[in-house]
């Protein structure tokens, strides 16, 4: 069962990212992931959506390398994902900063981790100044327990910036912030990504947050985990907050709603 | 007097009525209001009276239960014994010695066997369930086995006090490498961290308060095994002081023992605990938050 992409639109001259061909995933009798095919490409915002237990964290495991398919191919930039892959920027729910080490310490962990102490160090300045690009300028030496939940999110984007990934996969990054942090958060992910023509894969629960941040939103239902349908959203850029309002926006929830609905009962 | 308040008509605002603010005080237990150290004399001081009650009353006999009197006095002369450097000295420093060894022991061992059981499915899969089984035996029983391999010197009491703290810092050491944040093995994962990495960046800092916690454990009944070895295995400490004093009906002698005694587990506990706090600082800070929040 391939997913149904229903326009190949926004800029398919641009080269992919991500290519996937029939992946899936089986834990034991039970099918986590059946016949997911899909293409990011550079530069675009991709976004999943669907009840819990549809598999797409599954999915996104599989895109960073954490885990492998039982079944079918992940491509990135050209060359078999095969593990944990550096090009990559990952973001958790939790902002999972460690509290024995200082913002930059934070920060600069992964380069410390791939390149060593010294790297870290060299690297201290490019920290900082994404530091003061998400508002965090002056908090580099506080630990992270002073840091208020979306402060930490913020330091945690951060972290994924700092190795100046390709590509960022994020799983539901904000959805324990309330919701006014939250569409803060979400405008500064899109400014990210739109400065340095990053591609974004998000997985979400929120509806309205997959459509204003996406050019592409994959629905998902459950039993077997599968793509049932990728619609394009034809909003312009860089997209705003008020966007909410216009008769569009209200036509793509309604037909995503509708589509998870459906699914539900599948 | 009418009440005409019950009835408001919505156009007169509160400010507009003549009504006093509404301040009232929340109840707060009284105690609360008493400094943390006049509670704690107070305690004392009343546990004392009873004492002194029950004993020179004639409720209890002095033979078995000596008076607080009696007790103090002997402390006293307990007191200068050590002060004076006498043979009572010498018989702390030989427990104080199985202590600090058996504890290193321990220390050694258990960390071993923690980061084994931890960190490898071999010794999650295969060790630790002998670590369990042993742990559920009576282990003072050993006791003799201890003489019987390493004599009735300080060797033995060393290896029991070893034996009996080693399985606190053995599981606090597992559970604290086990108890690291399923995102951030994946974020670690997601970095390409290696083994090593992984285990000296993420699982040792974020286990340490387990760590800690199965280490003061193991700091209090480090005492208890040295005492119990001297109790089953003769020796020179501060246990064979206390048997000598017990077979002599000496009950005061055994109390004071008993709270010198105790010094030297304070002193365990509380070097414990101040490294704790030093190593796991974070823990320190966030109470501080905690504090000044609810302040």
């Amino acid at each position: 069962m391939t997913s149904r992409v229903r326009a190949e639109t926004a800029g398919s001259s641009s080269r992919p990212v991500y290519e996937l061909a029939n992946v899936s995933k089986y834990f034991g009798e039970r099918v986590a992931l059946e016949g997911v095919e899909l293409t990011l490409r550079e530069g675009e915002f991709h976004s999943v959506i669907g009840s819990s237990g549809c598999g797409k964290s599954t999915l996104l495991k599989i895109m960073a390398g954490l885990t492998p398919p039982s079944k079918g191919r992940v491509m990135l930039s050209g060359t078999p994902v095969l593990g944990a892959r550096p090009d990559i920027g990952m973001m958790f729910q939790q902002a999972t900063l460690f509290p024995w080490r200082t913002t930059v310490q934070n920060i600069l962990l992964p380069v410390e981790v791939r390149e060593g102490r010294a790297a870290a160090e060299a690297a201290k300045r490019r920290a900082l100044s994404l530091l003061e690009l998400v508002g965090l300028k002056g908090f580099e030496n506080t630990y992270p327990s002073q840091l208020s939940g979306g402060m930490a999110q913020r330091a945690a984007i951060c972290r994924m910036l700092i190795s100046e990934p390709n590509v960022l996969l994020l799983d539901e990054p904000f959805s324990a912030l309330d919701e006014i942090t939250r569409d803060f958060m979400n405008m500064e992910l899109q400014r990210v990504c739109l400065e340095r023509n990053a591609s974004a894969f998000l997985v979400t629960h929120s509806i309205s947050e997959a459509v204003i941040l996406s050019d592409i939103v994959h629905v998902m239902s459950a039993r077997p985990g599968r793509v049932v349908s990728s619609i394009v959203i034809n909003l312009p850029r860089p997209r705003s907050l008020d966007m909410v309002t216009l008769p569009a926006f209200g036509e793509y929830i309604s037909e995503i709603r509708n589509l998870l609905d459906t699914g539900a009962f599948l | 007097m009418s009440r005409p308040e019950q009835k408001i008509s919505p156009e007169v605002t509160i400010s507009e009525l003549a009504i006093a603010d509404t301040v009232w005080t929340e109840k707060v237990s009284w105690v609360s209001l008493v400094p943390r150290w006049v509670s704690m004399v107070g305690l004392l001081l009343l546990f004392l009276a009873l004492w002194q009650i029950v004993t020179s009353a004639g409720i209890v006999s002095q033979l078995i239960l000596p008076s607080p009197g009696d007790t103090i006095r002997d402390l006293g002369f307990v007191g200068r014994n050590l002060i004076s450097e006498d043979y009572m000295l010498v018989a702390f420093w030989v427990t104080a010695r199985e202590v600090f060894w058996g504890f290193i022991l321990a220390l050694a061992i258990g960390v071993t066997l923690g980061v084994l059981v931890g960190e490898t499915t071999f010794g999650e899969r295969a060790v630790m369930p002998y670590i369990v089984a042993i742990d559920t035996m009576p282990k003072l029983a050993f006791a003799p086995l201890f003489v019987a391999w390493l004599g009735f010197g300080i060797m033995s009491k060393v290896a029991l006090a070893a034996f009996i703290s080693v399985f606190p810092i053995v599981v606090g050491t597992a559970a604290g490498l086990h108890a690291t944040d399923e995102n951030a093995r994946m974020l670690f994962k997601s970095i390409g961290a290696s083994r090593l990495q992984t285990l000296i960046k993420l699982k040792i800092p974020s286990g340490l308060p387990q760590f800690f916690t199965g280490l003061k454990i193991a700091a209090i009944s480090v005492v208890s095994g040295a005492i119990a070895g001297e109790f089953l295995g003769g020796g020179q400490g501060f246990g064979e002081l206390i048997r000598v004093a017990a077979s002599q009906l000496d009950t005061p002698r055994v109390f004071s023992l008993i709270i010198y005694l105790s010094a030297l587990g304070l002193v365990m506990f509380g070097t414990v605990s101040w490294l704790q706090y030093k190593f796991v600082f974070w823990h320190r800070t966030s109470n501080n938050i905690a504090t000044k929040a609810s302040h």
